[in-house]
């Protein structure tokens, strides 16, 4: 045998030029391939998929009153807990922090090394790399499978099939049963679940779940990433001539042409036009035809013409991670350098950090005890016989401490006031641990101290244990004069 | 049959032979699973047709073997309601109303229940909020002609106000004028001795002149400072709020023709634990004593 490097017979099938709308999808059955990204990605998976399945699991201690799991989103109880941060309806533009966080960390990171999201730890990556893992336990690698598939029908296809497609179907159950985990108490749910006893929400949820993994890591793949996904069509947006993309150093490797043992490198270019690149792509493209919206910067070209580069003796990296001035740069000699902080990548950060030290700020100023005021509109207000005025009021008390209190009722700013609270004696408002509280306070104001049919003044809360205090504006209206 | 048919050269799919301006039409037949969810369609609309109401006639229409109606559906859903709250309103119904408003839960019920009740029966005179107009009471302030509080909210509710019910609020102020039990130059000065009871008074004369008049002919009811007897059903004339109006010409227009409001019996149209509930929620719009 002449040549160190086996030919693949491959094409890049999901290269626009060889996708047809009038075309079916031809299958793709990546090659394994061993290197140093491969074992990134091996890390990312492993590492990614045990955040996903044990967090559920994981206790968290928050005292008497509250839920012991460190991450639960109580959907009928309006809550989210997060270790130690408790977020109530109320604040749910913390979300919208978050989102703004990974919306912009997705494009600062993009900016500076390309789709590593997609490549690296976007669900549809991770799933399918898995998924592949299990096509390859039992199929054999890419020319096996090859094979395999247009192989006659017959029971070792089947059995080997069946195989497949049934642990396929228990990583998509597991999956969706880890979904749901996040959304009642872990233990006893399981219980429920294994007893029949959840609810079908749960079961649902599970079943659409399970079938939405099978599908998108089983059959879809990178037809998810090439038509479905927005982040690949608006992707370029973030990019620029400094930003690290997954490339072939065209330079270098052009013009291409097999390589047989000892002959001369001269005149010729670096790529022996093995065909490994386009083998080992999950997602059936030839990156030498350089960056294409199909690309989710895996990665794992490099690793398979780096292993090609070794065998052959040429130095690696005919595909690397690289910019695209500093392709120009090593084709005309130059040393490359990579440039890091460029406007675009500092005001991304700079929005990053704006927003992550604004929720930051929010979550640890934040108070425990809040209220909230709203105005009978109906009657506006009422005389009494003594030609006071009348105005009722509902008020909403947060108590977000796990204790209960007893909190004292107070107005600031309306003179001669006089506040009476239904169905009880005294302004003192007992609030449970973590609960929102309603009071119906009528406030009793003499017809003289009004100078306005329009008066603002404050509600006061105070907790004399912990010494903090809650206010909430609000109007009492009179009669115009 | 000659084999006319053509293709298309760059998807290879026949074409119907149709040309327009150079255009030719691909024939593409409609997707096999659109076609069966087509007949499935078909299908259902036949078995539905048969188990539901669905052809209409001249006068009526199908019925349907399965004998569904959307009336049924209703009562049914009412049924289940009722089922519902009737732990709540049973006890309402049985337990004296001091005992329903010492047990959170039950007047928390019987609060919303009275809401409800009360739009759809009381808001037509006394307002959405209760806070009711020209001639009928506004429900949130503290003045009660017939008392505040809950016991008596009940009873009024229950025997009505001048009602055809044997038990119901009566009393029968005479129209001084009408009746010409007082001249026109002395009831305009009870009027402003009237007025006067709540420093209001125009004319301080006729005041004095209307003392003696008031002590006469009104304080029997009303009080000798004009301040109002609930038993009697006989108003506060010392306070700030009318029933008919604090002007002049309305306090003349009660003295010479009395006003006499009714409101009707609500026993026998609305049950037991109804009436509790509405005397509950009023009681609570603020002015309940």
């Amino acid at each position: 045998m002449d040549r160190l490097v086996i030919d693949e017979p491959v094409e890049a099938v999901n290269s626009r030029e060889q996708r047809s709308f009038y075309k079916k999808r031809v299958a793709i059955h990546p090659k394994l391939v061993f290197g140093r990204y491969r074992q990134i990605k091996w890390v990312a998976l492993v590492v990614l998929l045990a955040i996903y399945y044990l967090v559920p699991w994981l206790r968290y201690d928050r005292g008497p009153n509250a839920p012991d799991q460190a991450v639960l989103v109580d959907i009928p109880g309006r809550r989210f807990y997060f270790f130690f941060i408790e977020i109530w309806p109320q604040e749910v533009y913390y979300w919208t922090g978050l989102l703004i966080v990974a919306a912009v960390g997705l494009f600062f990171v993009s900016s500076l090394f390309g789709r590593v999201w997609c490549g690296y730890a976007c669900p549809q990556t991770v799933w399918t790399d898995l998924f592949i893992y299990v096509e390859r336990v039992f199929e054999g690698d890419r020319n096996a499978r090859i094979r395999l598939a247009a192989a006659p029908w017959g029971f070792g296809k089947l059995a080997r099939k069946s195989a497949k497609h049934a642990v396929w179907l228990a990583i998509g159950l597991v999956t969706g049963g880890a979904w749901v985990f996040y959304f009642a108490d872990a233990p006893s749910l399981f219980g429920d679940l294994i007893a029949g006893q959840a609810s079908l929400g749960a079961y649902l949820t599970i079943a659409i779940l399970t079938g939405t993994t099978y599908v998108f890591a089983g059959f879809a793949r990178e037809q998810i990433c090439t038509y479905v996904c927005p982040y690949a069509r608006f992707q370029a947006a973030m990019f620029d001539e400094d930003t690290m993309l997954v490339s072939y150093q065209a330079a270098r490797g052009e013009p291409r042409a097999k390589h047989k043992k000892g002959e001369p490198w001269e005149g010729r270019g670096h790529c022996i036009d093995c065909g490994q690149c386009v083998a080992v792509c999950p997602t059936g493209i030839d990156i030498r035809h350089g960056q294409q919206m199909e690309c989710i910067t895996c990665a794992l070209c490099i690793d398979a013409c780096n292993g090609v580069m070794d065998k052959v003796g040429l130095p690696r990296g005919l595909i690397r991670y690289d910019t695209l001035r500093n392709m120009q740069v090593r084709a005309a000699g130059q040393r490359p350098h990579i440039k890091l902080f460029r406007r675009r990548t500092l005001v991304y950060a700079a929005i990053l950090f704006a927003v992550l030290a604004a929720i930051l700020t929010g979550l640890f100023s934040r108070a425990d005890l809040e209220v909230t005021v709203q105005r009978d509109r109906n009657p506006a207000f009422v005389t009494l016989s003594n030609g006071d005025i009348r105005n009722g009021y509902t008020l909403k008390v947060l108590n977000k401490s796990h204790e209960s209190r007893v909190l004292s009722l107070s107005v600031s700013n309306l003179p001669d006031a006089r506040l009476e609270v239904l169905g009880q004696k005294g302004l003192e408002l007992e609030a449970r641990p973590a609960q929102i509280e309603s009071f119906r306070v009528f406030v009793q104001a003499p017809r003289q101290a009004l100078e306005k049919n329009s008066t603002a003044f404050a509600f006061v809360l105070r907790d004399p244990v912990s010494a903090t205090e809650a206010e909430h504006d609000a109007v009492f209206m009179a009669p115009r004069r | 049959m000659a084999d006319d048919r053509q293709k298309d050269d760059i998807t290879g799919v026949e074409t119907t032979g149709h040309e327009w301006d150079g255009i030719r039409e691909l024939n593409n037949p409609l997707p096999r699973w659109w076609l069966y969810i087509l007949y499935a369609s078909c299908a259902f609309a036949l078995l539905y047709w048969v188990l539901y109401p669905s052809w209409p006639g001249v006068s009526d229409h199908s019925k349907g073997v399965l004998g569904w109606t959307r009336h049924a559906t209703l009562d049914a859903e009412i049924t289940a309601a009722k089922a519902k709250q009737s732990a709540y309103v049973e006890k309402i119904a049985a337990l004296p109303m001091a005992e329903v408003a010492n047990d959170p839960e039950l007047l928390t019920f019987a609060n919303a229940g009275g809401r409800s009740a009360f739009g759809l029966n009381c808001a037509q005179c006394h307002g959405s909020g209760a806070a009711g107009g020209k001639g009928y009471p506004n429900l949130n302030d503290d003045d009660w002609v017939w008392g505040g509080t809950l016991d008596a909210i009940e009873a009024t509710i229950r025997y009505g106000i001048r009602s055809a019910h044997p038990e119901t609020r009566q009393n029968d102020m005479p129209a001084f004028g009408v009746d010409e039990i007082l001249t026109a130059e002395q009831i305009n000065d009870v009027a402003e001795h009237v007025l006067a009871l709540s420093q209001s008074a125009t004319d301080p004369a006729a005041a004095e002149r209307g003392a003696p008049l008031f002590a006469e002919q009104c304080a029997a009811c009303h009080g000798e400072r004009g301040e109002g007897n609930t038993e009697l059903g006989a108003p506060k004339l010392s306070d700030a709020l009318w029933l008919y109006g604090g002007d002049k010409a309305d306090v003349v227009a009660s003295i010479a023709a009395a006003r006499r409001g009714v409101m009707p019996a609500w026993i026998g149209r609305l049950d037991d634990a109804t009436i509790k509930q509405l005397a509950l929620y009023i009681h609570s719009l603020g002015g309940g004593e």
